[in-house]
């Protein structure tokens, strides 16, 4: 018998062929395992054509699992914070799960594909935290991240490009919606989901159809702008959506190191998510401690004056004061909002949305370093939330 | 009858500006303007089925980011996007591309001379120091360097060690810099015609000056010190045409509680005692304020607009000498495809940046030549961008819209009036020209708009239609702009302003002429000044 010895090198996704012919940058890093382009042609452009036309992001790495079975739904409903019961067939909810602390190991989408029929989305692997949850349940868990490929389709003439390419049906696709269509005789999902914070979609196929739908894809979309994407645009307009990224804005719960480091939905804002009045879920018990408590930290979204982005700073209460009461996770100038915007970290009970913060801003220029103490306002909406987002049927731009 | 805080002259970018940070500061505005459509030069107009036309300005570069955030224009619906690249088309065959990428560039250039290659990096680097010396300028009020007054003094001073700062060598370099023409700077670093070429056309557009001609460099500043998202020089589309900019800044304007009336032309601004009374429109009616504001440019507003009685005779002669001569010319072109371009590549990113057809520094010159001979030159300079390679709602999908800027084109033909015979004949030059690089260009043609300057002045009210309300010669700039002693926005009566582009500091879709003239105002009500500073050290 030999064995077949595991890949040594990155892997390639299957759309890999057509990046590389389009691939003018050269410019790669590894995402979990896979190639994943920082860019394909400009980043600059990249990132306006999810804001102005049409942007494509591979994500095909992420990993993606399927949970089947008569207890799948009180499966998922144990595990995260939301109550799953409204997460009704052709829905998909954002979600996070929680360490017996109430912590957060992770945040994803769910989607509800059919009666009984899930599958979860996330950045990180938790196969070994969601098989431990499922003890006494009967429920299935499967891996499936290599046998489902995916590529989001993201900015405002999105809808047009998808509806030039024949989906029939695209435009009754409501927000957080998900449908199945027929592509060339075989069957794709289509889902009204991203990570842009714009009008946009995730398509999610098998790899055997990745090339022939990537090439109707952007047949369509050439008189719509379609632009194929890297991490560097997909990244700037996240933060412009007020999404939050685990190992950047919070770590997963189980695999943090030093005590203090992980953060409880409430602490990052996700209160929304957490829903106390559904039958217990992990963490409850905590949460529910933590609530009538108080939060530790509070996670915020900056306005911030001037143009120097926030990069890794720290962030005050007032600007003369020695000691700082949080930091900045996510920085970065907004070129369609035109503001400098950030997401941070603080000590409650700072943090409330209107409170005025500073936020001490290291910029260099020709190699010397300033410094400036900057304003910086709590907002609570999205940076970045234009109506075509939420309109159904969208419009062609 | 209802009297005004403030009455504004113009809808363009600058009025409109002006009139919102007046309105922002609790001032009851009135903003009136001529056309039954706002936005002045700033416009996207739709005059053939469902294209929209930048039929003016065409790209955004100048508009200050501290404006467009403080009047939250991204909310009010305004988006820029930068677009890349550029390329000169060669009567050989060959081009000269441009690429945002900085090692694409190098190997470009390299590709006809390495020295040119290197070169432009001590180019650039030197062109970005008087950027950054004249950008600190921008949203301040040039110190009148006669006057003793604290303000001015503080502002001399500030321009005295901004200046200083350079360093020796760097301060004879900025004296040389405004003064001298654009072929001889470039000739300080470039050996190669066509890149000459390609990078003086900057200082020219807008101008009735050739490459030669002293003060040229400055122009070409004027078109590089501008940035889209910190990136300097670096040009963008406004999604939704040029039009987006005055949409935004109106939304703003009215978000204050500011009225806006189109269709109201201004026959008179009236004065009395010296003092301005308020204006009165086409229509014979007056409206009342204690202010008026005019954006129109400095001819318009005291020669057209002002009952000459009303004004000291130095001042009145200073004005009609003003420079501002008609230079420009534009098509607009409704297209039913995308054009080829056999030269380029397929697939080149060239294709969706701006594109010139002269290749030498002679047929520059040769373009002004005609000018002077007082006609449309026969071998124009073309700043053609296609926006909608990238902008989705200014024409159907996969039909495009094409915006040629041409420069020369006088205002009058050898002394006389514009036919619509010879408007037709200048459009067909550029069409030509383009066509000798485009095979398919004309066939794709659907509809063309060609303006002379004396349709941009009858429709946008610019004088010769001159883009930049006055041409930016060191004579008409900072404190010299639009007339010595009159360069902080004060009209010569009471209670009259300008901001227009005629002041300082100068045209292109800037708004700072507007933000400026209204701290002014605002510091002679003595009302805090909440119009925004500089990002500054960019």
């Amino acid at each position: 018998m030999t064995i077949q010895e595991v890949e040594q090198g990155r892997l390639r996704s299957p759309f890999y062929p057509r990046q590389a012919e389009i691939d003018r940058l050269n410019n790669w890093h590894e995402w979990k395992g896979y190639s994943s382009a920082d860019g394909f042609y400009d980043t600059t452009l990249e990132y306006f054509s999810i804001r102005n036309s049409t942007g494509v992001f591979d994500l095909t790495p992420m990993t993606k699992y399927r949970i089947t079975g008569p207890d799948a739904l009180d499966y998922l409903n144990r595990l995260v914070t939301r109550d799953m019961r409204k997460i009704k067939p052709g829905r998909v909810a954002y979600a996070v799960w929680c360490d017996d602390q109430g912590q957060v190991i992770d945040d994803g989408t769910i989607f509800h594909l059919s009666e009984g029929d899930y599958r979860l989305c996330s950045q990180e692997r938790h196969m070994s935290w969601l098989t431990m949850s499922a003890i006494g349940m009967d429920v299935s868990i499967v891996d499936e991240t290599e046998e489902i490929c995916a590529l989001a389709v993201q900015g405002p003439t999105s809808f047009s490009i998808l509806q030039a390419m024949g989906i029939k049906g695209i435009e009754k696709l409501r927000p957080f919606g998900l449908a199945h269509f027929d592509f060339q005789g075989s069957g794709i999902m289509i889902s009204r989901t991203g990570f842009t914070g714009d009008l946009g979609y995730e398509v999610w196929l098998s790899p055997d159809q990745a090339l022939d739908l990537w090439d109707a894809l952007f047949e369509a979309g050439k008189i719509y702008g379609i632009m194929a994407i890297g991490t560097e645009a997909l990244e700037q307009s996240r933060i412009e959506a007020g999404f939050i990224a685990a190992y950047v804005d919070f770590l997963p719960a189980d695999v943090t190191v030093r005590s203090g480091r992980s953060r409880s939905p409430l602490e990052l804002g996700l209160d929304w998510l957490v829903d106390f009045k559904k039958p217990n879920f992990n963490g409850r018990r905590a949460l529910a401690e933590e609530k009538r408590k108080g939060s530790t930290w509070q996670l915020v979204k900056l306005d911030i004056e001037g143009n120097k982005p926030a990069h890794h700073s720290y962030v005050y209460a007032n600007p003369k004061s020695k000691k700082e009461v949080g930091f900045i996770t996510s920085a970065v100038w907004s070129p369609v909002c035109k503001q400098n915007i950030a997401l941070g970290t603080v000590r409650s009970p700072h943090g409330k949305v209107g409170d005025k913060l500073y936020v001490e801003v290291y910029y260099q220029r020709e190699m010397h370093w300033s410094r400036v103490m900057a304003e910086a306002i709590v907002v609570d909406k999205p940076f970045w939330d234009p109506p075509r987002k939420r309109a159904t049927p969208p419009g062609p731009f | 009858m209802k009297k005004y805080d403030a009455i504004v002259v113009g809808a363009g970018h600058n009025g409109l500006t002006n009139a919102a940070y007046l309105a922002k500061s609790g001032l009851d505005v009135l903003c009136l303007e001529k056309n039954d459509y706002i936005g002045g030069a700033t416009v996207s107009r739709n005059l053939y089925k469902d294209w929209y036309y930048s039929n003016c300005s065409y790209v955004c570069s100048l508009l200050r980011p501290e404006i467009f955030r403080d009047l939250n224009l991204a909310r009010h619906g305004l988006q820029v996007t930068p677009y890349g690249g550029g390329t000169v088309f060669m009567e050989n065959g060959d081009y000269l591309g441009s690429y945002p990428d900085h090692e694409v560039h190098y190997r470009e250039y390299a590709r006809f001379s390495k020295a040119d290659a290197d070169a432009y990096e001590r180019y650039s680097a030197d062109t970005m120091r008087q950027c950054r010396f004249i950008r600190d300028f921008l949203l301040r009020t040039p110190p009148d360097p006669t006057s003793f007054k604290p303000k001015d003094l503080k502002e001399l001073a500030h321009l005295g060690s901004r200046f200083y700062e350079m360093g020796e060598q760097r301060m004879y370099d900025t004296i040389r810099f405004w003064t001298m023409s654009v072929a001889e700077y470039l000739d300080e670093y470039f050996e190669t015609d066509v890149i000459k070429a390609a990078l003086s056309g900057s200082g020219i557009i807008g101008t009735a000056l050739g490459i030669h001609s002293p003060g040229t460099a400055y122009v070409l500043l004027h078109h590089y010190m501008g940035d889209v998202d910190g990136s300097m020089g670096a040009w963008g589309y406004a999604r939704g045409g040029m039009g987006s900019v005055a949409k935004a800044i109106s939304g703003a304007f009215q978000s204050y509680g500011g009225e806006l009336r189109t269709d109201a032309g201004v026959d008179q601004i009236v004065v009395k005692n010296g003092k301005v009374k308020g204006v009165a429109l086409t229509t014979g009616e007056e409206i009342d304020a204690s202010i008026v504001v005019s954006a129109m440019d400095v001819k318009r507003t005291f020669l057209k607009c002002m009952d000459k009685n009303d004004l000291d005779d130095d001042f009145y002669n200073r004005v009609k000498n003003f420079k501002i001569r008609g230079s420009s010319g534009k098509l607009n072109i409704a297209l039913d495809g995308l054009p080829t371009f056999p030269a380029l590549p397929k697939n080149s990113p060239l294709l969706d940046g701006d594109m010139h057809f002269i290749d030498s520094m002679e047929r520059m010159e040769r373009a002004y030549d005609d000018w002077k001979e007082g006609t449309w030159s026969k071998d124009p300079y073309v700043d053609m961008v296609i926006p909608t390679v990238c902008d989705p709602t200014m024409a159907p999908p996969g039909k495009h819209f094409m915006s040629c800027f041409v420069q020369y084109c006088p205002a009058t033909v050898e002394g006389r009036e514009w036919t619509d015979e010879e408007r037709d004949q200048f459009g067909q030059t550029v069409i030509d020209q383009i066509a000798e690089y485009s095979p398919d260009f004309k066939d794709l043609i659907l509809h063309c708009e060609v303006r002379t300057p004396k349709e941009i002045e009858n429709e946008a009210g610019l004088t010769e239609g001159n883009i930049f309300h006055g041409e930016l010669t060191m004579d008409q700039l900072m404190f010299n702009r639009p007339i010595p002693g009159y360069a902080q926005y004060r009209g010569p009566v009471g209670g009259l302003y300008m901001c227009g582009s005629s002041n300082h500091p100068g045209g292109g879709v800037m708004a700072a002429p507007g933000c400026n003239a209204a701290r002014e105002i605002l510091l002679d009500l003595k009302r805090r000044d909440i119009t925004p500073a500089n990002f500054g050290d960019d």
